[in-house]
C-alpha cells in the first residue's frame, strides 16, 4: 500500500483511494477481484463453515440426546438466540418473528462478519466499506418489508403508508410527499449509507492514526517523535471502538429491518 | 517581494460543511441518550426496552451526519 507514508519525508493523509486497491486476479474481466473482494469471499467461506459446524453439532446432539453444548456450540447458540429472542421475537412476536428469522439472521451475521475484518490484522479493511454489500442488504430489507406489507394488507399497505389516517384531507398535499420520501426512498438509502459511512469513517480514522504513528516515529525529528506515542495510543483506542461499532452496526441494521417489517405489518389504528 | 498573507487558508470548503452538518446530529444523539438515562433512572425495570428504543433513535439521528459525510462524493 504505497498510499500511506511513502518514504519522501512528507506525511500523506489517507484518502478515498484507500477503498480502490489494486486488482489482483482476473484483471480486465467483469470478475476482477481486488483485496476487498477477496476478504469478502474469505468471510463468506468462514461464515459457511461456522454455520455448517454449528448446525451439524446441533443435529448430532438432538440425535444422540447429549443436549449439553460445548464452548464453541454455546457461542453459536447464544449468537443465534440473540437475533431470535431479543430482535425478532421482541419486535415482531413469535409467529412473524420466526417467519422473517432467516433473513434477519443472514443480515446480522453477514454484516457482523464483513464489519469485523476491519480490525482483523492483515485484512484491515471491512468488507462493507465499499457500497456493494450494504446496497444488496438494504435492497433485501426494502423488498422484504414491502412484501410483508403487501402480503398482509394488499394494496391498502400503500394507502396506509402514504395517506396516514387522522390527518385533515388538505394536509395530504404536504404529508404524502414526505411520507413517500421517508418510507420508500430514504429508508433503504439510509440503511445502506449508515453502514457504509460508519465503516469508511472507521477505516480512515484507523489509517490516519497508524500512518501518523509511522510518520512520527520514523520520519519526524526531535520532540515530534513523542507525538507518535500519542497517536499509537489513539490507534489502539479506536481499534477497540471499531469492534464496538462493528457489532453495533450489525445490531442496528438488523433492528431497523425488523422495525420496518413490523411497521409494514402493523394494523392501522 | 510579495506580500505574505498570514491568514491564508487552503483546503476544501466541504470540510467546513461537514463540521456544520455534524452539529445537529451531535446535539440530537446527546438528547436521545440523556432522555434515555433519565427514563432508566426513573424506571430501571424498563431498561431493556428503553435501550432498544435508544439505539433506534440514535440510528435515525446519526443518519443525518452520515448523509453529510456522503454528500461530497455525490456533489463534490
Amino acid at each position: 500500500m504505497s498510499l500511506f507514508t511513502a518514504e519522501d519525508g512528507e506525511f500523506h493523509p489517507p484518502s478515498i483511494y484507500e477503498f480502490y486497491p489494486e486488482i489482483v486476479l482476473f484483471e480486465g474481466t467483469p470478475f476482477a477481484i481486488n483485496r476487498i473482494m477477496m476478504i469478502r469471499l474469505i468471510v463468506l467461506g468462514v461464515l459457511l463453515v461456522l454455520f455448517w459446524l454449528w448446525t451439524r453439532k446441533f443435529q448430532q446432539s438432538v440425535k444422540t440426546g447429549q443436549l449439553v453444548p460445548g464452548r464453541f456450540q454455546l457461542l453459536g447458540e447464544m449468537a443465534l438466540n440473540f437475533v431470535r429472542k431479543s430482535i425478532a421475537h421482541d419486535q415482531l412476536g413469535e409467529k412473524d418473528g420466526d417467519r422473517f428469522l432467516p433473513l434477519l439472521t443472514t443480515i446480522f451475521f453477514m454484516v457482523l462478519g464483513m464489519n469485523i475484518t476491519g480490525i482483523i490484522p492483515f485484512a484491515n479493511i471491512a468488507g462493507t466499506s465499499v457500497i456493494g454489500i450494504p446496497l444488496v442488504l438494504a435492497l433485501a430489507a426494502y423488498v422484504t418489508f414491502i412484501y410483508a406489507g403487501v402480503r398482509r394488507h394488499g394494496v391498502k399497505f400503500f394507502k396506509n403508508s402514504l395517506f396516514p389516517s387522522g390527518v385533515p384531507v388538505y394536509f395530504y398535499t404536504l404529508v404524502t410527499p414526505i411520507e413517500f420520501l421517508s418510507t420508500f426512498i430514504l429508508r433503504p438509502v439510509t440503511l445502506a449509507l449508515r453502514l457504509l459511512m460508519n465503516m469508511i469513517a472507521g477505516h480512515l480514522l484507523l489509517v490516519l492514526c497508524f500512518s501518523a504513528t509511522h510518520f512520527f516515529f520514523f520520519q519526524a525529528e526531535g520532540i515530534f517523535q513523542l507525538f507518535g506515542a500519542g497517536t499509537l495510543l489513539f490507534g489502539f483506542a479506536f481499534t477497540l471502538f471499531e469492534i464496538l461499532v462493528a457489532v453495533l452496526q450489525a445490531y442496528v441494521f438488523t433492528l431497523l429491518t425488523t422495525v420496518y417489517i413490523q411497521l409494514a405489518l402493523a394494523d392501522e389504528h | 517581494m510579495d506580500a505574505v498573507n498570514i491568514a491564508e487558508l487552503s483546503g476544501n470548503i466541504a470540510v467546513v460543511g461537514y463540521g456544520l452538518a455534524a452539529i445537529g446530529p451531535g446535539i440530537g444523539v446527546g438528547l436521545v441518550v440523556s432522555k434515555t438515562i433519565e427514563s432508566i433512572a426513573r424506571q430501571p425495570e424498563l431498561a431493556g426496552r428503553l435501550q432498544v428504543t435508544m439505539w433506534l433513535g440514535i440510528a435515525f439521528t446519526e443518519a443525518l451526519a452520515l448523509i453529510g459525510l456522503a454528500t461530497p462524493f455525490i456533489f463534490g
